[in-house]
């Protein structure tokens, strides 16, 4: 037992051929979050804050589709969610349609702490952030050339792209599987558990590539995309209407009470049901495991524990 | 085994002295429905139609907290919010932030079948409404007198106040809510009346269905989200049963209330009944909440830690019941 994290940066379609420049900003981006983790729990913060801290750092990064860099809505908006849960107390906060908050976790955790309510949407969110003094900026902050891309191709093919997907060629293979390219970015979460077992999650998001203006996906429904209990933490990612449907987080927790479990086996078991290509998730338990499974081609993701293992890897790893 | 079930609620936790013409009226209103949802089961509609057809009249009855008769906002407005889920696929349908679509359920409805969402608000969930023609009013609509006066009262006594649907003497006021023990989120039982609505219902084909419809908390913060859109929480339907939540909204999330009774029977093979208890007894903690839920097999149960309960549940070998405590 001893304290561990991890984090995703996106799981999806990430094609093996991803070139060099767009990998290794992404490579360099969980290298710097897993860092800043890390000297966080080493230094006893609680996951409640290493969690948070994280979070923002992954927002921040603009080739995360999270804060700077999130995906554009079908309008070329900018719409983004959060969310965060405290695993010992269950205390939840969730926030939705955000377009001019630099962090948005920040103001979930502040909805968590500050008002008697559980999850804020939209207008509402958005006063609560002035009122609380947190950074707001011009909505243009976000908006990065690749994703006026993306959304431009995803118009053009009159889809809805998940996380990860590659562009679409002229014909479209079947299946929701999409062609080859680029455009690789996604859903971004962090987990983390201490020494003493306090378990804490956090996962933010700019959604899905030409999403409906006022989508919300899985990241800010508790049991959903994120969930922690005394048990173990959990933030997902991939398509949200399947994490959704599936209560992915809530699910990996469920199946380690009831069947008994450990949480690899119970992470692998949940992402299982999911139809492939879907999902991926980053768990740990109150006893310093990790798990990081996914059905997509890939995740970018990070753990680190204090035995001193750690891993960046965005494909399969071969000690899955 | 096997036959059609279904089950409605008006919402968890009911003030003890709550007047008897109310405590009728609202037995009335829940018989009603149970009628309207029995007929449909007759004539083998599906158990996803069911629900929508039973919340919606629900919804434009002004007793409870949906549609017309919502709740206000601590502005003054209606911010309504439903959610609706198909077990078989496990299909659903959310949205949140509504102000003027009639019947909320209808569009979530709508949300799960006419877009490739799960889930829509605001500004977005209403230009979709727009968009699909569905029926849509002034705000002034929904607004009730009793809820007017209701606001008032709850900023007051400046604190989040469950709908309270007790007519006010002019007298009353905080001193009132000193008459009982009793609280819920934190106020007397007095000041609290939730009448969430919501319905479950599996047909003869053993597909369940739920569904659940609100204004949310009286005086809530514009924007605040509450359980009831939110698959797990307040609604949720699989192959084995549908279950639909009411009560403090923040207890129902952080418990994935809906979830859990499904999550029980599967992976702990407990029956609907013993699921019902168990996630009740011990998923709660410190929060006050109740469930309505019907399995494949054609049971229905309900369950509450509250002071009662509006609800009403019929099967199809002839049992039916309408209660509150």
């Amino acid at each position: 037992m001893g304290w561990a994290i991890a984090l995703h940066g996106g799981a999806g379609d990430i094609p093996l051929s991803l070139p060099p420049e767009r990998r290794l900003p992404r490579e360099a981006g969980l290298r710097h979050c897993l860092d800043v983790g890390i000297t966080a729990l080493k230094a006893h913060k609680h996951p409640l804050d290493v969690v948070e801290l994280v979070a923002r750092e992954l927002e921040n990064h603009p080739h995360f589709n999270a804060g700077k860099g999130s995906v554009l809505t079908t309008a070329g908006t900018v719409e983004m969610e959060a969310c965060i849960m405290d695993g010992k107390t269950k205390k939840c906060g969730a926030v939705s349609g955000l377009s001019t908050v630099v962090n948005a976790i920040s103001l979930a955790r502040l909805v968590m702490e500050k008002t008697p309510h559980i999850y804020l949407g939209f207008d509402g969110a958005e006063a609560f952030a002035r009122e609380q003094g947190l950074e707001t900026v011009d909505p243009s902050y976000f908006i990065t050339p690749e994703n006026i891309e993306r959304l431009k191709q995803a118009q053009e093919a009159d889809r809805v792209q998940i996380d990860y997907t590659q562009p679409v060629q002229k014909e479209v293979k079947n299946g929701a599987a999409v062609a080859n390219g680029d455009s690789q970015i996604g859903t971004v979460g962090c987990v983390a558990v201490d020494v003493e077992g306090n378990l804490a999650s956090a996962t933010s998001t700019g959604g899905l590539v030409n999403k409906m203006v006022g989508r919300i996906g899985d990241t800010p429904i508790i049991g959903a995309g994120t969930y922690a209990n005394h048990l173990c933490a959990v933030s997902a990612t991939g398509r949200g209407e399947a994490i959704i449907r599936g209560t992915i987080a809530r699910d990996v927790a469920a199946v380690i009470e009831f069947k008994g479990l450990s949480l690899v086996e119970a992470a692998a078991y949940v992402v299982d049901q999911v139809p492939p290509g879907n999902a991926g998730l980053v768990a740990v338990s109150s006893t310093g495991e990790v798990a990081m499974p996914f059905n997509t081609t890939g995740m970018f993701r990070a753990c680190a524990t204090e035995d001193g293992y750690s891993e960046i890897a965005i494909w399969d790893s071969p000690s899955k | 085994m096997g036959g059609w079930a279904i089950a409605v609620h008006g919402g968890a936790g009911v003030d003890p002295n709550l007047p008897k013409e109310r405590q009728e009226e609202a037995k009335r209103l829940l018989a009603h429905c149970l009628d309207i949802g029995i007929s449909a089961l007759r004539s083998n509609l599906p158990a996803i139609d069911v629900v929508e057809l039973v919340v919606r009249e629900l919804e434009t009855d002004p007793l409870f907290n949906s549609g017309r008769g919502s709740a206000l906002t601590e502005n003054g407005t209606v911010e309504m919010e439903a959610s609706i889920m198909d077990g078989p696929k496990r299909r659903c349908g959310a949205v949140s932030g509504l102000t003027a679509v009639k019947n909320p359920v209808s569009l979530a409805r709508l949300v799960m079948d006419k877009s490739p969402h799960s889930y829509l608000a605001f500004s977005g969930a209403e230009e979709f409404a727009r968009k699909q023609g569905v029926e849509l009013v002034d705000n002034e609509y929904f607004v009730t007198e009793d809820n007017v006066g209701m606001l008032k009262l709850a900023k007051e006594a400046n604190s989040i106040l469950f709908d309270y649907r007790i007519p006010t003497i002019g007298t009353c006021g905080a001193g009132a809510a000193m008459d009982s023990p009793l609280q819920m989120n934190g106020l007397p039982i007095s000041f609290y009346a939730p009448e969430t609505v919501g319905c479950v219902v599996v047909d003869k084909e053993g597909r369940c269905a739920a569904a659940t419809s609100t204004g949310g908390l009286m005086n809530k913060m514009i924007g605040r989200i509450g359980d009831s859109p939110l698959i797990g929480a307040g609604t949720y339907a699989c192959d084995l049963c549908g279950v639909s939540c009411t009560g403090e909204g923040e207890a129902i999330i952080r418990s994935t209330l809906a979830r859990e009774v499904a999550a029980v029977m599967e992976y702990k093979g407990l029956n609907l009944h013993e699921a019902v208890d168990y996630v009740i007894k011990n998923r709660l903690d410190e929060g006050k909440a109740g469930l309505i839920a019907v399995s494949k097999n054609g049971e229905v149960a309900c369950g509450f830690n509250t002071t009662g309960m509006f609800r009403g549940c019929a099967t199809e070998d002839g049992f039916m019941e309408v209660g509150i405590w």
